[in-house]
């Protein structure tokens, strides 16, 4: 038990060190450059020990659950051999961590407002309502089809950069076209679609695959499901505001 | 603290949570149809996960987000840049906001530190490539490529030109850097540039570019207060990979000096 208990203070030590330099840039800025007290230094006190207690028990649970899972599958996926089920999985956790990501909820509703005010759509609840959720149901597909494809090149071993480099060149075509407004929204909901949950979940997978198939390197096939993941959104997202326009 | 809201934060993480477990439990069972070994263990590494979250995000929301979204406004406020006494407003120069910029990197820096999905990464690469790619190196590789990506981003709103522009250079510049860069890190740094921008970063940046665009005169906050996080995700691919790059330049060094003494025997 004391073994354990070693081990916590020394991961919550390890936070401390994590939060530290948002600490100082904080302090530096409110008190050296805008000459301001800090406000409510308890509950700012409070709140910090939140969240490094918080990062703590992340940082445990991943090694305990979300890492050792992630590869479980991976492998147990690998040795059954079934294509099908395996790209139907990676779709479902695409789509499934996607669609209820609240930081891509709060970026559709923004879209819908733009494009209410552009005239795209009417201004009216129900109108803004469709657009947010049809935009929402996009980028969860688009993120779907993201992993899916991560995956299949995995197993067959294709070089990332021609993937990656080709749907660069698929964002820039479609800037060109894509309505102005929406291009700043489309760039922005590369980012926010890969949440804290998925990102470990999905690079356990990527990695446990790469490792139990024969011919793969961890290290070069195991990594890349995430730049997928952020990738296939702005393709998909200023198709949307082409489609609509 | 007030009760409700901590009752919201743990409702939406477990709402987050939910879809993930039910996928992965639910193809565990129907489709592999194979026991979980340590099934304790994986649950209660599940629940510390949720449980952690909670608590990140609560203790965020209450310490961290409100004193830095408003610094952030305090930072672009026209008064604070322009002093008290600016009745009329002198034309927007981009030398004025050097304050912004610096307050950008910092934060941008700083909060991917923190990025709980970047540590999970971290900590992956560093056990597959066998210890070749350090945990705190990679952090700091991408943390600095944030802090450069969220400064120019900050400078393109006071400028006012078009997002794009930047974006598409930034391409062309990892392009460059693929071809030369060393195969193990491509992977790694592209997907770097999607975990940098979750929990931590994205709503302090995202108060950062909307009250930047909202109080420079002549901007939109619709057209230039987004493209922030594109920024804070295109930068740190070319941290990481120029990271690689000088990593295997040392080592060639080293080994190069080591081989040139061996053979002349000291």
């Amino acid at each position: 038990m004391s073994k354990q208990l070693r081990l916590f203070l020394k991961s919550l030590l390890d936070s401390v060190r994590d939060l530290a330099p948002i600490a100082v840039v904080i302090a530096f800025f409110q008190l050296v450059v805008l000459h301001q007290p800090i406000p409510d230094l308890a509950d700012l006190l409070f709140g910090s020990v939140l969240v490094i207690l918080g990062l703590t028990f992340f940082v445990r649970g991943l090694e305990m659950g979300l890492f050792p899972i992630g590869e479980r599958l991976a492998y147990d996926f690998a040795r059954k051999g079934s294509l099908p089920w395996l790209m139907v999985f990676a779709f479902a956790l695409g789509f499934g961590t996607t669609v209820a990501e609240p930081a891509l909820i709060a970026v559709a509703d923004e879209a819908a407002q733009i494009a209410a005010e552009g005239g795209v759509i009417d201004n009216q609840r129900e109108a803004r309502d469709d657009y947010a959720n049809g935009l929402r149901y996009t980028v969860a597909v688009s993120v779907g089809f993201a992993i899916m494809l991560g995956v299949l090149r995995i197993i067959r071993g294709w070089p990332i950069q021609w993937l990656i480099i080709g749907g660069y060149i698929g964002v820039v075509i479609m800037t060109a076209f894509a309505p102005e407004e929406i291009v700043g929204i489309a760039y922005d909901s590369g980012g926010v679609t890969t949440s804290t949950i998925t990102v470990p979940l999905v690079t356990a997978l990527g990695v446990g695959l790469a490792s139990s198939i024969e011919g793969r390197n961890p290290m070069v096939d195991g990594f890349g499901l995430i730049a997928f993941a952020s990738l296939t959104p702005m393709i998909f997202v200023m198709g949307y505001g082409m489609l609509l326009q | 603290m007030s009760l409700g809201h901590f009752a919201a934060t743990i409702a939406q993480t477990v709402l987050d949570v939910l879809p993930i477990a039910a996928i992965i439990f639910g193809f565990q069972f129907l489709v592999i149809r194979k026991p979980i070994p340590q099934l304790r263990q994986v649950l209660t590494g599940f629940a510390y996960v949720l449980l952690g979250l909670v608590l990140f995000l609560q203790g965020l929301d209450q310490a961290l987000f409100p004193l830095g979204k408003l610094m952030a406004q305090q930072l672009t406020d026209p008064t604070f840049i322009y002093g008290p006494l600016a009745g009329e407003r002198p034309p927007v120069h981009w030398a004025d906001y050097l304050w912004v910029y610096l307050f950008a990197a910092a934060i941008g820096f700083s909060t991917t530190i923190a990025e709980p999905s970047l540590i999970a990464v971290a900590i992956k690469a560093a056990a597959v490539s066998g210890g070749a790619i350090s945990v705190w190196g990679l952090r700091i590789a991408v943390a600095n490529g944030v802090a450069i990506g969220i400064a120019l981003g900050t400078f393109r709103i006071v400028t006012g030109t078009p997002l794009h522009y930047y974006i598409i250079a930034g391409y062309i510049v990892v392009i460059l850097q693929t071809l030369v860069a060393p195969k193990l890190i491509i992977a790694l740094a592209y997907d770097s540039g999607g975990v940098t921008t979750s929990t931590v970063t994205v709503p302090l940046v995202t108060a950062l570019g909307l009250g930047l665009a909202g109080t420079v005169p002549g901007r939109s906050v619709l057209l230039d207060g987004f493209g922030l996080i594109a920024f804070a995700s295109l930068f740190p691919m070319m941290t990481v990979m120029s990271y690689a790059q000088v990593a295997e330049w040392r080592t060639r060094d080293r080994s190069s000096r080591k081989a040139r003494s061996t053979e002349r025997g000291d």
